[in-house]
């Protein structure tokens, strides 16, 4: 099995991403320099399969579920979808933001935040809108006679549960997860990501699960994607990134995730752990910093590389 | 199968927690029934007043408050709890009328203001910047006059001077409220700027509106009877709260009543408006309200 590209038909694919952001403006409006958020990123998403992304704060995750949900456009690269229009890309891409608190409004009532993307692109009469919040609530695990009621009378695994029928009322294709679970309780993560895995089943949904909470990608993703400073440094099967992990930051992510019975790294404080700011990239590989073992060649710039079973932007794994 | 329960509809709740709230607050208990009491001198004006409002009776001028005339009368003999009675309609209903009209265009052109941002944003903005420069009453004056002594005429003025503050209070909520996860959401569903002002904006930033809108009704009644007491807003022989407290200054050494009244009613209203608006702003605070 080729773990590089999606097993399926492609839905989406990134080209060669690169995104910034002005940073500030002179007196005569022109920028005074750019925010890199994504510096040459290729990914692809294949039907019915889970993508994990995974990196720390501020590596470009969000950025990256902007780009696929299309509000924002590359400063060069290609995104290559199938759908014809801008209304067919809305419908089929969707997403589930992390905190069901603040992504469902106070004051409308439940079965009119399910059926927003519909009111939105005016399909289906008023009439129909209630039912079909209906059949949704129901997949998702939602009573038919709570749909009048609103946001705040509902738990926070319930208000996810609201926010992902919301995300499958216009039958979408992909499904961008955005760190879907870390705003709940433990014992209903679990509820949640088997739900999803559910709804994936029987719907042949493509999710792209952003996340930094490694065991949830394990659980859930098939293929994973590093993200480090606007770049993909490791990805491949999930089992191969995260169970033998090649690049310096992946393994470097990976023992920082807590385990019972190992003691925590002592010297991790000591070690360089801020991201270098992404108004001017560094030269070279952009972990070179950080990194433990960090050698001559490290000042050329990196590219990906097959390496046992993944693609690894590092020349010394 | 779903077990029976008996749930009020959502009106019914919110009006039993209203009264709840009402009842607790003393406040809020003297606004309201102020407010009642003015609203039933406007609607029931011709049964509650004594007298006709215009009625002329010259050999009763200037007379005392009695058992015949509890107000008093005026120089022509009018009798002024009729006058006063009748005068809620002109004075409250400014005040009514502009409270509607400057939250309503004040409140809508904030939110796009908020939503659209950009120039058209800061173009708002400065039109705002120039209207509140200028002393409110001064612009007020200066507008009535230029339009011509009339009733109407001092509510469009007062009403274009009460709007910047509306809008300032939208847009800001605007600008949080655009912030918002929910907001993202309906931007990624493909929603234009309408359907996020009317779904989302308003919706949310419609509180501290509505608490302004209540304390600006007693605003505008002082300011309508500020233009009728200069003899910019109602005309003779119209009957408003102002315009009689100008009128009554002429006697005021000598016939306290005339100008007393009138006078009282103003600050009676204008208390009873502004201690609903406090409570409404009260109301409103969600940390108050349970589930």
């Amino acid at each position: 099995m080729n773990a590089l590209a999606p097993t399926r038909p492609a839905l989406l694919s990134l080209e060669n991403i690169h995104v910034r952001y002005p940073a500030g403006r002179d007196w005569l409006g022109r920028s005074k320099g750019y925010a890199h958020a994504l510096n040459g990123i290729d990914l692809a998403l294949g039907e019915g399969e889970t993508l994990g992304i995974v990196g720390e704060s501020g590596c470009g995750k969000s950025t990256l579920a902007q780009l696929l949900l299309g509000l924002i456009a590359p400063a060069s690269g290609e995104v290559r979808h199938a759908y014809e229009s801008n209304a067919e890309r809305q419908h089929a891409i969707q997403i589930v933001f992390q905190d069901p608190q603040s992504s469902l409004n106070p004051r409308l009532p439940v079965w009119k935040i399910i059926t927003e993307p519909l009111v939105v692109h005016r399909q289906g009469r008023h009439r129909d809108l209630r039912a079909v919040a209906e059949g949704l609530a129901a997949q998702v695990g939602i009573r038919a006679e709570y749909l009048g009621r609103y946001p705040h009378q509902f738990s926070g695994g319930q208000r996810q549960r609201i926010a992902i029928a919301r995300a499958l009322s216009s039958a979408p294709d992909v499904i961008v997860l955005d760190e879907p679970t870390s705003a709940l309780d433990i014992s209903v993560q679990a509820q949640i990501l088997n739900l999803l895995s559910r709804l994936q089943r029987e719907r042949g949904l493509a999710y792209v699960l952003i996340s930094h909470n490694v065991s949830v990608v394990r659980h859930l993703a098939e293929r994973v994607a590093v993200m480090y400073l606007g770049q993909v440094v490791e990805t491949g099967a999930t089992a191969t990134v995260l169970g033998r992990p090649q690049h310096p930051y992946t393994q470097l992510l990976l023992d920082a995730v807590p385990q019972l019975g190992k003691p925590l790294a002592g010297d991790t404080a000591a070690q360089r752990t801020e991201l270098p700011g992404n108004r001017t990239l560094p030269a070279g590989c952009y972990f070179r910093d950080r990194c433990p073992k960090a050698a001559a060649g490290c000042e050329q710039p990196q590219a990906l590389r097959r390496v046992a079973g993944a693609e690894v932007r590092c020349h010394r794994a | 199968m779903p077990v029976a329960t008996i749930t009020a509809s959502p009106w019914q709740q919110n009006l039993a927690w209203f009264a709840y709230r009402v009842r607790r607050s003393p406040l809020m208990l003297a606004g309201v029934g102020i407010t009642a009491l003015v609203l039933l001198c406007m609607a029931a004006a011709p049964w509650l007043a004594p007298y006709a409002p215009n009625a002329l009776k010259l050999t009763e001028r200037l007379q005392a408050p009695s058992a015949l005339h509890w107000f008093g009368t005026d120089e022509v003999g009018r009798d002024l709890l009729s006058r006063v009675i009748y005068g809620s309609r002109q004075s409250v209903g400014v005040g009514l009328f502009v409270a509607f009209a400057s939250s309503l265009s004040g409140g809508l052109l904030g939110c796009l203001s908020g939503v659209i941002g950009g120039r058209f944003d800061r173009l708002t903005m400065r039109a705002m910047d120039i209207i509140l420069s200028v002393p409110s009453l001064v612009l007020i004056m200066a507008l009535a006059a230029a339009l011509g002594p009339s009733l109407f005429n001092a509510m469009l003025a007062i009403t274009l001077v009460r709007i910047p503050f509306y809008v300032r209070l939208a847009r800001g909520q605007a600008l949080s409220i655009r912030q918002m996860a929910y907001v993202q959401a309906a931007r990624t569903f493909g929603a234009g700027r309408w359907h996020l002002v009317q779904w989302h904006v308003a919706r949310n930033a419609a509180p501290p509106l509505l608490v302004q809108f209540s304390l600006d009704i007693g605003n505008a009644i002082l300011m309508a009877s500020a233009l009728g007491f200069i003899g910019l807003g109602a005309q003779q022989p119209t009957a408003e709260w102002g315009a009689m407290v100008a009128s009554g200054r002429n006697f005021i050494l000598d016939q306290w009543w005339y100008s007393t009244f009138p006078g009282l009613a103003i600050l009676l209203t204008a208390i009873g408006f502004n201690l609903l608006g406090d409570g409404v702003h009260d109301l409103l605070d969600p940390r108050q309200r349970g589930n």
